[in-house]
């Protein structure tokens, strides 16, 4: 059986899966459920000073396609609106009831070092496991100079980074906004700051979509719409970038990571870790079925690994890194051909049309009476995947590799104007 | 002992009746439709389209209810077909567009619910935006049409859209043809046939005639002086006899009568058996059968005189018949109908099986009989030329000859529907009715008016 235990800046946690700082963790009732379920770990929605801050009502906006729900989310609700020591409170029973789980809060106060010292020794007499810096919320609280206008600003990064370092014993985890450029600004930043590790994605602004009869973004508030943070399946994508990049940059490669943004199974969480984080972090897919989700989250990679011979977490971060490379160290003598399966072809036809309207017309179709048949012109098959992508019957378009002689990557390529030439 | 055999109306209370007579198929719910829809892989040339005589673009206007444009949805479908509402009912949708759909390959039995899927459409326009074609410009051409079934009102409806006049007759008080008098009830209920001519008539310039009957009231040639074109969709009128002994025995009737009784008077005065007994292999025989078990008798038996494979019925109509208590007796064939007393009491049949040469072989000394209070004969509709009055229309294989713009032998004379070479299908004659239309108007427009 795999080890699934981490071991996460020395927060520790049975199995890699904790939730995000968002609704399911803003109260004691809904993480005892959440560590009853089994999930390893909380990072506790986001603590700020007193007064709480106000919510309003209708708070989510649902992505849906093609019949799957919540295919995107996204969310105008701020951080805790409940009153600081009602949510200390909770947290220290929950943490001496749950020793072994992880129980990290997320803070946001004003960039002034004044109100990060004063909160951050309350939340260290919970017994909370460490510091989550909430410098992404993209709405809302950037509005007020916090969230995701302290994350756009390494500068600011850096120094509320320190703060917090000077000011507690606890790990701090700087949790980063996708809304950047450049992640590795951030990222660097938070290093130089002295964060022990980086949590990301926090949510993309975005506007979920727009009511066309009351002709307002969603979700609509009494007429009207904001942006939101943007979650849920759709970003996963994004995220598994931005952790990459992270991992892989001589900067900051090594610095531990939580991943965060759609995972949803196991593999998801799999993908996550080879692209170099180490903990993992739900919270749309737990939001769209329930905690119980993480019992086949943890028995999917745990087979997984054995499956594949991975023992522990640690085994498995990272795998994908070194093959994570800039375009330009991609070998151009590379190719791969589609193979349609013809006794498992349909004849739906949506190869064909695929390539022949989008792509370079390398899909003949050909009708023999009442027999239609789709097939791949090996000459003109640039090997681009999309009709692998629009089959609708798994495995009946694959893509065969061709034997590559030898690497020619763009650098050296002779189209390349600034090509490296031997010898010069 | 009762001198007549056992037939009697109101079997059964309204209630039941009322039940039993409902929708066969309840229609999906809008959720169900999406969900449906979305299921649909939007094929590029699909073979569903392909199987559908009328070629309606299936998986556009089933991306279009997945999308919630039901307007156009509906407009997709009503382009090709304006009677897709009933063909959403009546169609066999399991030997056209649904036994082509891809879904089948993968996992055989499930394709998309494209009739279902059509019928949520056409519903929705109907109940939501009526007619959804304008007429063009008048042009004054008039055009008669005889026969107010599907193939004449598809007919008079595209003619009425290219802006020419319409004078729709039918022998009948109601048009709708088959779908008003000859389908089994509860797959068009709630008036749904005369719904569909009114939305269909919604169009304008169509005035319908009834209580003219070809032959009786006017002549083909007569027709033709005075319009610009005659389109003739005269569906079946004959009925074939068993030939054999007893059958004007009281109790025997041509299944297509005992329908037409139920479809067009109250359900409740229309008599049956207690025993009753079908004879024949297709729809009409199973819309007979399982109508007969539906206003109260007591068993119903089905025979067919080859195998189920022979049968004009689909499967899907057998496992109906079989589903509502219908006995299906195969490789059976009628020798007499036997009375006691004079009055009738059964059918005996001879049993028969294969050939080795293919055909069928019946042992006259292998008979049985089958107890019977009434007996419905549903062994084949025939073409009725007499009505053409001997003109030069021709006839060939017992229907109107037409060629490919479904023109008669006689200049100016249309025909379509089952009148007319080729499968006897709802949908089919749409089609006729909607080609023969374009085609008389593309004469009609190179014409002057007169």
């Amino acid at each position: 059986m795999a080890d699934l235990r981490t071991n996460f800046v020395g927060i520790r946690s049975p199995n890699p899966f904790w939730l995000a700082s968002a609704p399911p963790t803003d109260k004691e009732y809904n993480v005892r459920r959440a560590f009853e379920a089994g999930w390893g770990g909380v990072v506790w929605k986001t603590l700020g000073e007193d007064p709480p801050v106000v919510n309003v009502s209708s708070r989510y906006g649902s992505l849906n396609y093609n019949g799957s729900r919540m295919m995107g989310l996204n969310n105008i609700e701020l951080i805790s609106d409940r009153p600081l020591a009602v949510n200390i409170a909770e947290i220290k029973a929950v943490k001496r009831d749950y020793p072994d789980r992880a129980v990290v809060v997320s803070l946001m106060v004003p960039c002034n070092e004044e109100s990060w010292k004063a909160i951050l020794p309350i939340v260290e007499e919970t017994g909370a496991d460490g510091i989550e810096l909430n410098f992404g919320c993209p709405h809302g609280m950037s509005e007020r100079n916090m969230g995701a206008a302290v994350g756009q600003v390494p500068e600011y990064v850096e120094m509320v980074t320190r703060w917090c370092k000077q000011h507690t014993r606890m790990p701090v985890i700087v949790k980063l906004t996708p809304n950047i450029t450049n992640i590795l600004m951030p990222a660097r930043a938070a290093l130089r700051g002295g964060a022990d590790a980086v949590s990301l994605i926090n949510t993309i602004q975005s506007v979920i979509g727009v009511d066309l009869d009351q002709m307002s973004p969603m979700p609509v508030v009494d007429g009207q719409g904001t942006h939101g943070g943007y979650c849920g399946p759709a970003v996963k994508p994004i995220a598994l970038r931005m952790i990459g990049d992270i991992a892989r940059d001589p900067d900051t490669a090594g610095i531990p990571i939580s991943g965060i943004g759609g995972i949803g199974s196991w593999r998801d969480a799999a993908e996550f870790l080879a692209m170099g984080a180490t903990t993992l972090q739900v919270c749309t897919a737990a939001m769209h079925y329930g905690f119980r989700i993480v019992e086949d989250m943890v028995d999917g990679l745990s087979t997984w690994m054995d499956q594949k011979g991975y023992a522990t977490i640690n085994d498995v971060t990272g795998q994908a890194i070194r093959r994570y490379v800039p375009w330009s160290r991609l070998n151009m003598k590379f190719s791969t051909i589609a193979r349609i399966d013809q006794d498992a072809c349909i004849k739906c036809g949506l190869c064909h049309i695929a390539c022949e309207d989008t792509s370079h017309q390398a899909i003949a179709r050909t009708r023999e009476g009442d027999e239609r048949r789709y097939e791949v012109i090996d000459a003109e098959c640039v090997g681009c995947n999309l009709c692998a992508h629009v089959c609708p019957v798994d495995d009946c378009i694959t893509m065969q590799p061709q034997p590559v002689e030898g690497v020619l990557t763009w650098p050296e390529h002779p189209n390349n104007p600034a090509r490296v030439t031997s010898g010069s | 002992m009762s001198q007549n055999p056992d037939i009697a109306p109101g079997r059964l209370g309204d209630a039941e009746l009322a039940l039993n007579f409902s929708d066969a198929h309840p229609p999906l719910t809008h959720a169900q439709a999406v969900v449906e829809a979305e299921r649909c892989f939007y094929c590029f040339d699909a073979p569903c389209i392909e199987a559908c005589p009328t070629g309606i673009d299936i998986p556009r206007f089933i991306r279009a209810i997945a999308t919630d444009n039901m307007a156009g949805s509906a407009r997709t479908i009503l382009e090709s077909n304006i009677l897709g509402g009933s063909c959403a009912r009546v169609c066999p949708t399991e030997i056209l567009c649904e036994q082509k759909c891809v879904h089948n390959t993968r996992e055989e039995g499930h394709p998309i619910r494209i009739g279902m899927l059509q019928r949520h459409a056409v519903d929705w326009q109907m109940n939501h935006g009526g007619q959804p074609f304008t007429r063009a410009e008048p042009t004054g051409h008039r055009v008669a049409v005889v026969g107010a079934g599907p193939a004449g009102l598809a007919c008079a409806h595209r003619l009425a859209m290219h802006g020419h006049d319409v004078v729709l007759f039918d022998r009948h008080e109601r048009a709708g043809g088959l779908n008003e008098y000859g389908v089994a009830a509860y797959k068009l209920p709630d008036d749904f046939a005369q719904k569909e001519v009114d939305f269909l008539l919604a169009i304008g310039g169509i005035t319908f005639v009834s209580g003219m009957a070809l032959g009786r009231d006017m002549t083909v040639a007569g027709l033709r002086r005075e319009y610009d074109a005659v389109f003739l969709s005269v569906g079946l009128a004959g009925v074939r006899a068993l030939g054999v002994e007893g059958e004007d025995l009281d109790g025997v009737m041509d299944a297509v009568t005992f329908i037409e009784n139920l479809r067009s008077a109250d359900r409740k005065t229309v008599p049956v058996g207690r025993r009753v007994v079908v004879i024949g292999g297709g729809n009409t025989a199973v819309d007979a059968a399982v109508q007969a078990r539906r206003l109260g008798a007591e068993d119903v038996t089905l025979v067919y005189r080859r195998g189920h494979e022979n049968m004009s019925a689909t499967q899907v109509e057998r496992e109906w018949a079989q589903t509502n208590g219908v006995t299906v007796r195969l490789w059976a064939s009628p020798v007499r109908l036997v009375a006691r007393d004079g009055v009738l009491a059964g059918v005996e049949f001879a049993r028969g099986a294969q050939g080795p040469d293919g055909k069928a072989r019946y042992d006259m000394a292998d008979t049985f009989v089958i107890e019977a209070d009434m007996v419905l004969k549903a062994v084949g509709q025939t073409f009725v030329s007499d009505p053409l009055d001997g003109g030069s229309i021709a006839i060939a294989g017992g229907r109107i000859m037409v060629d490919d713009s479904g023109q008669t032998t006689m200049e100016g004379v249309y025909a379509g529907g089952d009148c007319t070479p080729g499968e006897d299908l709802t949908v089919a004659a749409v089609r006729d009715g909607r080609d023969a239309a374009d085609s008389i108007n593309a004469v009609l427009s190179t014409m002057a008016t007169r």
